[in-house]
């Protein structure tokens, strides 16, 4: 069981790598807007997402996932809901 | 009162519009603008002026002018008129449709065949229709923009696995809820790479997984297996897929989709399939061309050998130039050259065309990982003398555009 703190300092360390512009990361920052990350990189992102915590999160849910927040939320959820 | 300023929905593109006139004012070809002023054979047309071979019109087994086929299409046109002017399940269905979807299922040895517009409206209706609120469509992450679009308009969960990797598509599968809905999407060859799918295993892990089976074999049908097709044929797991898809846009030499399928319900599929009901059917003259095409097929034991030998004078070739394929071995009739960067792709691009010399130019987000390409597509066709004149022309365009090329292997 991850709380909300520790998943959401994972996926920064997931998303460090692929930060090519190097910007600020925050609970805020968006994966199209601030990062300008292209949809497969963000795709290559969900994969290892879904690896780390052996969860699913279907492509269909991305539009909803603008920023770092956002997906930490949602990553969280699905643990939790896994138990 | 004035009315407010029309925000300009197209500016979005502006990037896009900056990009290809930082391309175009290198002074090169538009690789997309291409206009082929009349075509001599499958294998040539006049460009610009200038004879040119064609190497990139999944043409493969050189049906466009077949005289049966031509004759074929003449006679519908005649009898038939250019047009439908209605949908297949209004006044849209023809006796040469009827006629068209028999060709196929008799090609495929199946009991169900749905004629579609294009092979682009045959996936998207399919995939989106057969995968329904709280199902899953789990699809290879290199599959084609129809599928991801057929995906996008279903209501189902979408779950990506890595590009022909069996053990990455279990993993997937296995975090599925087992009362859930399942359909898995693979294509036979992958247009871009020209690589082929080892469908055994992926095939056997969806179906221990309680998963229905798509096979889109676009780029298979008409040359593999012993019936002409396609992959899942050739590998020998034709009882374990559900649907095949495929397009007249490439071995059948014209244009439309369709769907195959055993399936005992399939029919009513014609009823739910929005991009199937609400289109126009194909001109009488197209399924006609189609019909007759598929029945050649079903027998081109000739073609297809020679298309894999002139597939083989061209893989070799090109590597014993030095040039960097993307498959070790040939796999398909699909021959991708890496190139460095979206530049050289270009310049290269460029080069051939000048020298007579048609292929595809791919660059990201069509293509996987971010490749660059020169994408060839051989011809039953294409004489040797044509493909040894292609390889000369490579060799001089890379030279041209100082493209660095590997050791010379030896063929
Ligand atoms: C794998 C694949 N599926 C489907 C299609 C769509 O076929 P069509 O040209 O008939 O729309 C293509 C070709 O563009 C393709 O490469």
């Amino acid at each position: 069981m991850s709380d909300r703190a520790e998943v959401y300092a994972r996926i920064i360390e997931l998303i460090e790598p692929l930060n090519a512009k190097k910007v600020a990361l925050t609970e805020a920052t968006t994966f199209a807007g601030d990062m300008e990350m292209d949809s497969l990189t963000v795709m290559d992102l969900v994969a290892s997402m879904e690896d780390e915590w052996d969860i699913m999160i279907p492509l269909n849910m991305l539009p909803d996932l603008e920023t770092i927040g956002q997906v930490a939320d949602a990553v969280h959820g699905l643990v939790a809901k896994k138990g | 009162m004035p009315n407010p300023p029309v925000l300009d929905l197209l500016a979005k593109y502006d990037p896009l519009i900056a990009e290809h006139a930082g391309l175009l004012s290198t002074g090169i070809r538009d690789p997309f603008g291409i206009v082929m002023e009349k075509v001599v054979s499958p294998t040539e047309a006049i460009i610009k002026g200038k004879h040119t071979i064609l190497l990139g019109t999944y043409n493969y087994m050189g049906m466009t002018f077949d005289a049966d086929v031509v004759a074929a299409g003449q006679a519908a046109i005649r009898d038939f008129g250019a047009g439908t002017t209605g949908s297949r399940v209004l006044n849209g269905t023809y006796q040469t449709h009827k006629e068209c979807e028999e060709a196929l299922k008799d090609f495929y040895g199946m009991s169900h065949a749905m004629v579609f517009s294009t092979g682009y409206q045959a996936n998207l209706g399919m995939v989106s229709t057969l995968a329904g609120k709280g199902d899953f469509i789990i699809l290879d992450a290199d599959s084609h923009a129809s599928i991801y679009d057929g995906c996008k308009m279903s209501n189902a969960d979408i779950v990506r696995f890595r590009h022909n990797d069996a053990a990455d598509l279990e993993k997937r599968l296995k975090r599925l809820p087992a009362d859930a809905g399942k359909l898995v999407v693979l294509e036979g060859v992958y247009s871009m790479l020209g690589d082929v799918a080892p469908l055994p295993e992926l095939v056997a892990i969806a179906k221990a997984h309680g998963a229905m089976v798509l096979v889109d074999e676009a780029h298979g049908m008409g040359f593999f297996g012993e019936h002409g097709r396609g992959v899942y044929e050739e590998q020998g797991v034709a009882d374990d897929v559900d649907f095949v898809v495929g397009t007249f846009s490439k071995s059948v030499g014209t244009v439309g989709g369709f769907c195959v399928s055993n399936h005992p319900k399939f029919e009513i599929l014609r009823l739910v399939c929005r991009p199937y009901t609400f289109t126009a059917s194909l001109p009488p003259a197209v399924v006609a061309c189609a019909a007759t095409s598929i029945r050649k097929l079903m027998t081109a034991h000739d073609k297809r050998a020679r298309l894999w030998e002139a597939t083989r004078r061209l893989h070799g070739g090109l590597k014993a130039r030095g040039f960097k394929l993307a498959t070790e071995t040939p796999e398909s009739a699909i021959v991708s050259v890496l190139m460095p960067d979206q530049e050289t792709t270009a310049l290269m691009w460029s080069t051939l065309i000048e020298l007579g010399v048609y292929v595809n130019m791919s660059r990201p987000p069509a293509t996987p990982a971010g490749v660059f390409l020169l994408r060839c597509s051989i011809c039953a066709l294409h004489s040797d003398a044509q493909i040894d004149t292609v390889l000369e022309r490579f060799a001089q365009a890379a030279q041209m555009c100082r493209l660095p090329l590997l050791e010379a292997v030896a063929a």
